[in-house]
């Protein structure tokens, strides 16, 4: 009872073991994780297995923890941004842009049309490297090493298009504040564009290897079954709550930068199980390439930053060669961006569910606080019923469906 | 024959040199080189371009030299076993699971007449499933020694599978027994050898097409490989049975595998494909006979590449569906050729 009183909440399976049982009764107590080849992203499970049978899981986050939230007070807002690109690092860019949205509905900004469409395409190849990541590593963890391959060369056609625009493959930072770091390099649609067929011309490979197998279709139906009351009840979001059929996304919903103007479905599932995720993640990668292919038709002109000494740094030529050029970019460098008290809260779609940015503000120019609203701490909150009661074997599948991000949950 | 020293000497000797030409030559030979081809062959698949680091300064020959590099890696590393775990048991699991497999090619017939294989017993595949099923107790012994949870799991998951899929195995070629009225593989080969109807040749495949499927599918479960490697499941395991194992003990485990996959050609080509038998080629001549074994070691080929490239392209069932596929469609559908093949033969026989 005392080691179960000083781990609170942490459930009796880690208290037995913290006490040196290493079974309780018939059941066998074992770690899984925080190294083991299923729990990437570095998470543990204590689970009491039952045979085969998993009667309990004990879910330890934190492996990860970096102090995000708390690192994001040191500096000026603009300094936050490359810490984002560490939250969900599979969708940096998805990060960036809720990130700079939040700041600037605390201040006021409007960003540029251009701006806004470059920021739906950048979150929209986000999303596919994200859900190619899911796909891929979802058969990887059912065994299917080839599907994997696949999936992990569709997503490193796209980082290349990734690097193209910022120079980095994960570690982005593409967005400013009132803006972006700079606009599309020359030829850029037409790079997206070939990206895009290779990509889909693999996915098209995974899918005749995956969907209709039978031992693939086998392992994920009916496993980790998720009821629309308990993924509402955890306020799960993305992919995963579609997947229960709750017909919710931001992007529809409550539409930010221009997405209403694009013409684009919601992709719902009806049982919440594997299987549903799975093939609504694929669903969602198509309609992710048609929505790419709609925003670069759209794309307008015009400048990608506004006009505004005080939000965005002047071009380099006012900086050295007019003296209000260079104070502005001194005093927005050194003293950050003057970001009025008050505080706001941004969501934006990403690739796990919402990604929400609430950001308080007391005029100093620094953050005085960054929370993040992570999607996969949530589902991570419903993994225990998604596994318990079912086999071990299916954990795996089941937590890859989910697609927690370390660095997103922990922080 | 009187046991003289003279024949004796002739026996011992005789065998010594078969089993060096075909088990040490043949057999590990192949297996050696599967553990190159698996992983060039997978690269293939996978559109990657697969081992090609080891060198002999400018050559490297598509990365053949692995194979060589591999055991020397392998001789060279720690050989690690845990505090906790059982020494005498865990150093000789991966021999009890090697040795089974090496002794079972001394009935495979690598060609024509007595000679081309190295013992001549009337037991044939009954001595292959004697022997083979001691397979298991080395990977339980392994993964009960390892003192590890993981490990352990991996052991008891092997048991209940390679059991279940003995009996399996086991009724499947009973058909092929009644086909050819023999156990002797040698026999069966060259049963094999008529046609049906002058134009098909007899082999297993054709005569019973239902049990080439199950044959196969029972082997590769017996082989614990993908998509049967519950045992293993690098995803759910870590490593399963193996997880503890490393450096040599390790590499015998692998090879055991390996050498089961050249097995599993092995009694595929013998039962199913006609052995040695070339189609409408007969005789006694050298150059007939060489063919002849060439053929064979073709045929078993085919199915160690039939068996790779299921290895890549499935992903692997769960615990229980490996039982349930077993206990409730192998076997019935085993049982089901066994009686449809005796009322065929029956009706044959009356008319």
């Amino acid at each position: 009872m005392g080691a179960n009183a000083a781990f609170g909440q942490a459930g009796a399976a880690t208290a037995a073991m913290m006490a040196g049982a290493l079974r309780d009764g018939d059941r066998m107590i074992i770690n899984m994780g925080p190294s083991h080849p299923a729990t990437h992203g570095t998470v543990k499970f204590v689970l009491t297995l039952d045979g085969e049978t998993v009667e309990d899981i004990d879910i330890h986050i934190g492996y990860l923890h970096r102090g995000f939230e708390k690192m994001s007070e040191q500096g000026t807002w603009q300094q936050v941004l490359p810490y984002t690109d560490r939250l969900n690092y599979v969708s940096p860019l998805c990060n960036n842009v809720g990130y700079v949205m939040a700041v600037e509905k605390l201040m006021g900004v409007q960003i540029t049309p251009r701006c806004s469409y470059i920021r739906m395409l950048v979150c929209e190849i986000s999303r596919v490297t994200d859900h190619l990541t899911a796909l891929a590593a979802g058969a990887l963890e059912l065994g299917g090493f080839t599907p994997f391959l696949y999936g992990v060369e569709a997503r490193e056609t796209l980082y290349p298009i990734v690097e193209e625009l910022c120079g980095a493959r994960l570690t982005t930072s593409y967005t400013r504040i009132g803006g972006l770091r700079d606009d599309l390099p020359e030829g850029y649609p037409e790079h997206v564009l070939a990206a895009l067929d290779k990509v889909l011309s693999l996915l098209d490979k995974m899918d005749r290897l995956l969907t209709k197998n039978r031992i693939f279709y086998d392992r994920m139906i009916g496993t980790g079954q998720l009821s629309q009351q308990d993924a509402i009840a955890h306020g799960v979001t993305g992919t995963m709550l579609r997947s229960t059929g709750v017909d919710w996304d931001l992007r529809k919903h409550q539409p930010y930068l221009h997405y209403q103007e694009l013409d684009f479905d919601v992709i719902l599932g009806h049982q919440g199980d594997n299987y549903d995720r799975y093939l609504c993640r694929f669903e969602e990668i198509h309609q992710c390439n048609k929505m790419i292919r709609q925003i670069l038709r759209q794309m307008p002109g015009g400048p990608v930053n506004v006009a505004d000494w005080h939000v965005v740094l002047p071009p380099k030529a006012a900086v050295y060669n007019s003296i209000e050029g260079m104070i502005a970019h001194f005093k927005l460098t050194i003293d950050g961006h003057q970001v009025p008290p008050g505080e706001a809260y941004q969501a934006v779609e990403g690739g796990n569910g919402e990604v929400g940015f609430y950001v308080v503000s007391q005029g100093n120019g620094r953050p005085y606080k960054v929370h993040v609203r992570a999607p996969c701490f949530y589902a991570m909150g419903v993994l225990k019923q998604l596994v318990v009661g079912g086999m071990l074997a299916d954990i795996v599948p089941t937590f890859d469906t989910l697609n927690m991000i370390g660095g997103e949950v922990d922080r | 024959m009187p046991l003289t020293g003279n024949v004796i000497l002739d026996l011992v000797l005789w065998t010594v040199i078969k089993f060096a030409a075909f088990v040490l030559v043949f057999v590990m030979g192949t297996a050696t080189v599967l553990t190159w081809l698996e992983r060039k062959y997978s690269a293939v698949i996978q559109n990657r371009i697969g081992p090609n680091r080891a060198n002999l300064g400018a050559w490297r020959l598509g990365g053949l030299l692995h194979m060589l590099a591999d055991p020397i890696k392998m001789l060279t590393k720690e050989d690690f076993a845990p505090d906790t775990a059982n020494p005498w048991m865990f150093r000789l699991a991966p021999l009890v699971a090697f040795v089974p497999a090496m002794v079972v090619f001394s009935v495979i017939p690598f060609g024509p007449g007595e000679h081309m294989m190295i013992a001549n017993t009337e037991l044939g595949i009954l001595f292959i499933f004697a022997i083979a099923s001691l397979n298991v107790y080395g990977s339980v012994m392994g993964a009960w020694a390892s003192n590890n949870k993981w490990s352990l799991m991996g052991g008891l998951r092997i048991s209940a599978q390679m059991v279940s899929y003995e009996v399996a195995i086991g009724l499947t070629l009973c058909g092929v027994f009644m086909i050819y009225g023999s156990t002797d593989l040698q026999d069966i080969v060259v049963a094999q050898g008529a046609t049906l109807g002058g134009v098909l040749p007899a082999w297993g495949l054709f005569t019973q097409p239902v049990a080439a499927v199950l044959y196969l599918t029972c082997a590769i479960a017996e082989n614990k490989r993908a998509p049967f490697d519950v045992a293993e499941a690098e995803a759910e395991l870590a490593a399963g049975y193996w997880t503890e194992y490393s450096a040599m003990g390790f590499a015998v485990l692998a090879l055991a595998e390996f050498v089961e996959i050249v097995l599993i050609g092995c009694v595929g080509a013998t039962l199913f494909l006609g052995g040695w038998q070339i189609p409408g080629v007969h005789g006694d001549t050298p150059v007939i006979m060489a063919a002849q074994v060439a053929a064979f070691l073709l045929k078993t080929l085919f199915v160690i590449w039939l068996q790779l490239t299921i290895r890549w392209t499935l992903p692997r069932f769960r615990y229980d569906q490996v039982m349930r596929l077993g206990w409730r469609i192998l076997l019935p559908a085993a049982l089901v050729n066994l009686v449809v093949t005796g009322v065929a033969l029956t009706w044959i026989d009356r008319n």
